[in-house]
């Protein structure tokens, strides 16, 4: 019997300890970031670093307003692609499609969030650069094809698979008595969703949404792949880009040759992870309240 | 009046059905693409043999460096992020932790692990690694491989351990068993399909994952002897032959793109397959 005891007490130390271990990951992965960009923030203000657009490693100058700004813009322009499209799509599978239907655009849905970054940035590579280039050449516009543009379409694609999961499951949390009671009013089904459906699963909606701008905000291998890397604010959609995630997977190969690049780049890696951190945190608040209120 | 109602009605459903074919163009343009093209450039040798001289001038040789360097990279860290999810999965379980802001917190604290992005494991793995003196090698991909695997695995496994009923638990602790016994005799195997379907989705992940082993893992054209050698994988050949400016070497990328893809796929069917057949030894 002691020696039951005595292995369940170690047992249930070992897991303690496990998860002890999962929180100072966290911990350490932000401390070790703050204290190699800590070199970069005491050489100029934040404020500074943020909104200048000189950035010219060479001779110290970094800033990281044009980077702030393209990954910005591509994750903008991701949004405005896929928001619609995936609530579209979401409510439909909720409201109209049945069973069948939902379970093989579910299992089409994990697929598309297991294929590799690097395959859907060779798919826009090969298919939407250019495509990008006859739309510009259709405008009259000169350009390679890399561009914001092929950057936000390839994330918007990249991020339909988060969004549309999350929210049909926040749409099918609405319980039924909510329709049927409004549907006997006499509303037409649209009606019912507009008014009820959409209302009552909001934060949800929200959330599925600050979620898959969290997943493009640090999205790496597509976006560089096809978003045309040069360090200027872009002036137009087919206009090259340089987002953050690119700018840090780009130069780690110079970094350690040139004096503060290292805390340079480490500062953008900081940024991403409070941004994407406190974005996902908000986002999973809100759903876990749901959950709770729903169950 | 009711006209204009069923209008915007049918307007608006015409509307989801073209997202959804929208969604479905997008998947077939993506698999077709990357079936037709990559097809075109497999072969025997791509698979079987690794880099020869001139391979970058589009020349013999294969990527077989790549694969088993993937098989070796998402296998090494299957198996530490298993060793580390297992207990935080039934950590997070009001058995163990009784206080449940702390419980709550560690799933948020999760949630952001979940978030991060694949590039900020690979430069904070990069930091680490260079205060310890490590190079890019094998080893240094594993980690920062399973601390991106870790965060998919723990959530699909505490998914999965909090559906085992609560009645099958109680009445094994009202035999007199403790917390170890139950957690293993009993919610274990009912939670084991499940267990094993969140490792194939970690796994698939992971061996799909550029961003965070770009600077980890490196790149060489042998097959790794070492834990301390570098190692190529699959997702950085498509990424580097992609860049060149060779078409020979461009139809690799495609090529290797395919594989990556096939891989994938081939572990999501298979844990499709295991997720049904394990399940046998689950009672409800």
């Amino acid at each position: 019997m002691r020696r039951r005891k005595l292995k369940d007490f170690l047992a249930v130390q070992a897991v303690r300890m496990s998860i002890l271990f999962l929180n100072f990951v966290v911990f350490i992965i932000v401390a070790c970031l703050f204290i190699k960009a800590k070199p970069l923030l005491s050489m100029h203000s934040f404020v500074h670093t943020v909104f200048s657009t000189n950035w010219h490693p060479l001779n110290g100058h970094f800033g990281f307003y044009p980077f702030i700004i393209g990954t910005l813009e591509v994750t903008g322009i991701a949004m405005v692609i896929a928001v619609p499209v995936c609530l579209l799509s979401a409510i439909y599978l909720s409201e109209y499609g049945n069973k069948r239907f939902r379970e093989f655009i579910r299992f089409v849905n994990d697929i598309l969030a297991g294929i590799p970054s690097v395959v859907y940035g060779l798919w826009g590579v090969i298919v939407i650069v250019p495509a990008v280039r006859l739309l510009a050449a259709y405008f009259g516009i000169q350009t390679s094809g890399y561009s914001l543009l092929a950057g936000g379409v390839i994330l918007a694609i990249m991020v339909i698979p988060v969004i549309i999961s999350v929210s049909l499951e926040v749409l099918m949390t609405v319980p039924a008595e909510a329709r049927e009671s409004t549907l006997a009013l006499g509303t037409t089904k649209w009606e019912m969703i507009k008014h009820v459906l959409l209302r009552s699963s909001l934060h949800g909606i929200i959330a599925a949404i600050v979620l898959g701008f969290a997943r493009a905000f640090g999205e790496t291998i597509a976006v560089l792949m096809v978003v045309g890397n040069v360090a200027k604010v872009p002036s137009s959609l087919f206009d090259p880009a340089y987002p953050l995630p690119a700018l840090i997977a780009n130069n780690y190969g110079e970094m350690m040759s040139i004096p503060l690049y290292d805390s340079a780049l480490m500062f953008a890696a900081l940024i991403l992870m409070f941004i994407v951190g406190l974005f996902s945190l908000i986002a999973n608040l809100t759903l876990l309240r749901i959950e709770r209120k729903g169950g | 009046m009711k006209r204009a109602r069923k209008i915007e009605e049918q307007v608006f459903k015409g509307l989801m059905v073209f997202s959804l074919a929208l969604i479905l163009l997008i998947f077939c343009g993506i698999i077709l693409v990357v079936l037709i093209k990559g097809a075109a450039a497999l072969n025997l040798s791509m698979i079987i043999s690794v880099p020869k001289g001139g391979y970058y001038l589009g020349r013999e040789g294969g990527v077989a460096n790549a694969i088993v360097g993937s098989l070796y990279l998402a296998f090494g860290a299957s198996l530490v992020s298993i060793g580390i999810s297992l207990p935080v999965a039934f950590a997070l379980q009001k058995e163990f932790i009784k206080s449940r802001r702390f419980s709550i917190f560690s799933r948020l604290m999760l949630d952001v692990l979940w978030g991060t992005p694949s590039i900020v494991y690979g430069a904070f793995g990069f930091v680490v690694m260079m205060y310890f003196g490590l190079r890019a090698s094998l080893l240094g991909g594993i980690i920062v491989l399973s601390l991106l695997m870790m965060p998919i695995m723990i959530r699909s496994m505490d998914e999965v351990i909090r559906m085992v009923p609560l009645e099958m638990k109680e009445s094994a602790y009202a035999l007199g068993t403790t917390r170890l016994e139950t957690s293993l005799a009993v919610i274990l195997r009912q939670a084991l399909p499940g267990i094993l379907t969140a490792v194939l989705l970690a796994f698939g992940r992971g061996i799909g994952d550029a961003a965070s082993i770009l600077f980890t893992a490196g790149y060489t054209d042998f097959i790794p002897r070492s834990i301390l050698d570098p190692v190529a994988s699959l997702p950085l050949a498509v990424f580097f032959q992609i860049g060149s400016p060779v078409p020979e070497v461009q139809e690799r990328a495609y090529a290797s793109a395919l594989i990556l893809l096939i891989i994938v796929l081939l572990v999501s069917v298979i844990s499709r397959i295991l997720g049904k057949r394990f399940s046998k030894h689950i009672i409800k």
